[in-house]
């Protein structure tokens, strides 16, 4: 390798770069457009549940049930049902994602002592709100059976008093805010699905644009012409995640509790990493339509395997070993160990070296791929 | 002003002197189609030799072996000394290539463009004033701002032929220079190319205009793959019969072997 020749390749690239505007703001552009639409968005702690009464008890007792119901903040009682079926059918059309059903007799059977049956009809076609709702639900009836059983042996009704008390005391995220797990995702998941698309565009653009032959022609040795390609998005790499990390903490309060020079190093391999994966599927693609649709292979997985969205715990053996081989899994764990848990690189140096295997694959593949010749 | 590449002294162009390209029996195959077939010839220092034949003929896949561009199915070539079936990348420091198709980049300016090349080829300390003579003797300090893609056919011309002379090779490729660009700008052009030959340079053009063939020291009529005839352009109307031109005898040569 030879300085010189490095910075010329280094020097035009970034000219290039500068001079596509329309790429560029996109680039810069995008991950806050992408932050505020996940960030806002997405909200995985379903409250507020659209749903449905249908009560023929009509006592005392079946209305302290649906207050109770509806004190859980789970369910929001938007409609009365007539009947059972106009019940089903309001969960059918979708004006409702759950309904109570109480039935006539449930105060009579409550009085002699039970045991009584009520029924909640959820709409399970989303997993995430069903859970959601089929807890609250359950939850509910387990309150109401406590306060019945503890009153029943005469004792007062309060929770202070039973023998076991369950604390749950959520780490490091305290509030449960949905916000503060996925921001730290979303720098990870845009830089490594912009900079695949963006650098997967590399070599077949000299190539389209008829430069490529006149580049070749040339002393320069293929990890140069490489090295160069990726180097300037290097730079907007950084930027990009300095966008996310700035706005994350200012709209969401995200809090960062770990060292930022941690995250920034780390950042660098997982950058390489995805560059280097963009300037191999670059290699392998003839036209530019064919660079996007095999950078698309990668984006997808990037997203529902690597742990951003769903948890990786609950998936089967061969989607969690699928997982292991996408980079964005290791980077995840760094960057919501350090933002979230402040945990520093010692606790996280087998991810770390995971991606600097990673970053050297790739761009050793995308060397090799690549071929000083026309043919 | 321009390199002196060749030796001084006897007329380089001599036969006896050394070739600076050979080529023996050489061959490409794209699948079932044969582009070079078995085609041998020396070119001399200081010539320009020009290659003709029609399109298809196998002009751009000869010269793009010989800049290492494409590897030849067999046979041999050396160029300035160095085997380029060989050593493909050895090569490309001392040549200079401008292809067929405007091959810089449209989004630098021409300053951008020289200086880049420059660079990529180490000229280093030089390169400012390698950079100034391109300029004058291309003629290009009227659009040093502009971006290679605004300018026109006869500019972005020289604009390549500057960038592939940056290093001062000894031996240059032009594949179809002139295409494209109107009489005027062709013979300013001539006339540069004239002056670098004169300078020491070894130039192999690539062209399909036959009235621009009589500029050339000798050259090689190339069609279907086959090497149909080679020599000064007074030996190949003298071979092929008084009183033709060699647009006569591209037509015959082209109808014999089509």
């Amino acid at each position: 390798m030879n300085r010189a020749r490095l910075g010329s390749i280094f020097w035009k690239e970034f000219i290039q770069m500068r001079r596509d505007r329309a790429t560029l703001g996109m680039m810069l552009g995008i991950p806050v457009v992408q932050l505020m639409l996940f960030g806002y968005a997405v909200n995985m702690d379903v409250r507020h549940l659209p749903a449905a009464v249908l009560d023929l008890s009509h006592t005392q007792e079946s209305r302290a049930l649906v207050q109770r119901f509806e004190a859980t903040g789970n369910f929001r009682l938007t409609r009365t049902a007539r009947s059972y079926d106009d019940a089903l059918h309001l969960v059918d059309r979708g004006w409702v994602r759950a309904a109570i059903v109480i039935p006539e007799d449930y105060a009579r059977l409550m009085k002699r002592g039970g045991p009584a049956q009520i029924q909640v009809l959820v709409d399970a076609s989303d997993p995430t709100v069903s859970q959601n709702g089929i807890a609250a639900a359950q939850l509910v009836g387990q309150r109401q059976n406590l306060e019945i059983v503890t009153s029943r042996a005469g004792l007062a009704a309060r929770a202070e008093r039973l023998p076991l008390d369950v604390r749950v005391r959520p780490l490091y995220n305290p509030a449960l805010k949905t916000a503060i797990f996925i921001v730290p995702g979303i720098i990870g998941v845009l830089l490594s699905n912009m900079l695949i698309i963006i650098t997967a565009m590399g070599i077949v653009r000299e190539r389209e644009a008829g430069t490529l032959e006149q580049l070749i022609v040339t002393p320069l040795t293929r990890t140069e012409i490489m090295l160069g390609k990726i180097a300037p998005y290097v730079v907007v790499g950084y930027v990009q995640m300095t966008a996310v990390l700035v706005l994350g903490s200012l709209l969401f309060r995200v809090p960062i509790r770990g060292s930022l020079l941690t995250i920034y190093l780390v950042a660098f391999v997982f950058i390489v990493a995805s560059l280097g994966l963009g300037l191999f599927v670059s290699t392998l693609a003839r036209t530019g339509a064919q660079a996007i649709q095999s950078s698309f292979f990668f984006l997808l997985p990037n997203i529902m395997l690597s742990g951003f969205m769903f948890p990786r715990e609950g998936m089967p053996a061969f989607a969690q070993w699928l997982g292991w081989a996408i980079p964005l899994t290791y980077f995840l764990q760094v960057l919501r160990g350090v933002i979230l848990k402040g945990v520093g690189i010692e606790a996280l140096w087998p991810q770390t070296l995971a991606l600097v295997g990673f970053a050297v694959l790739y761009f050793t593949f995308a060397v090799q791929r690549f071929h000083k010749t026309l043919d | 002003m321009i390199a002196d590449a060749g030796s001084a002294g006897t007329d380089p162009r001599a036969a006896d002197a050394a070739p600076v390209v050979v080529v023996r029996e050489l061959t490409r195959r794209f699948g079932a189609l044969t582009a070079v077939a078995a085609v041998s010839f020396d070119i001399r220092p200081r010539e320009i030799f020009g290659i003709l034949g029609p399109n298809g003929s196998g002009k751009t896949t000869t010269i793009r072996i010989l800049c290492g561009l494409l590897a030849p199915s067999s046979g041999e070539a050396t160029v300035a000394g160095i085997d380029v079936v060989k050593e493909p990348d050895a090569v490309k420091s001392r040549i200079g290539y401008m292809s067929q198709a405007f091959g810089l980049y449209r989004d630098l300016t021409v300053e951008e463009n020289l200086r880049f090349y420059g660079g990529v080829y180490g000229i280093g300390a030089a390169i400012r004033e390698r950079i100034g003579w391109a300029m004058e003797t291309m003629r290009l300090e009227r659009a040093a701002g502009q971006l290679a893609g605004t300018l026109s056919g006869g500019f972005k011309q020289r604009l390549a032929l500057a960038t592939s002379l940056l290093h001062q090779p000894p031996v240059l490729f032009l594949d179809e220079p002139t295409a494209g660009v109107d009489p005027a700008a062709r013979r300013v052009f001539w006339e540069i190319i004239g002056e670098l030959a004169r300078g020491g340079t070894t130039i192999i053009v690539t062209t399909h205009y036959m009235d621009e063939a009589e500029r050339f020291d000798r050259l090689a009529f190339l069609s279907r793959g086959h090497l149909t005839a080679l020599g000064t352009p007074p030996e190949v109307r003298r071979a092929f019969g008084e009183g033709l031109s060699l647009e006569d005898i591209f037509v015959q040569l082209q109808e014999k072997n089509g």
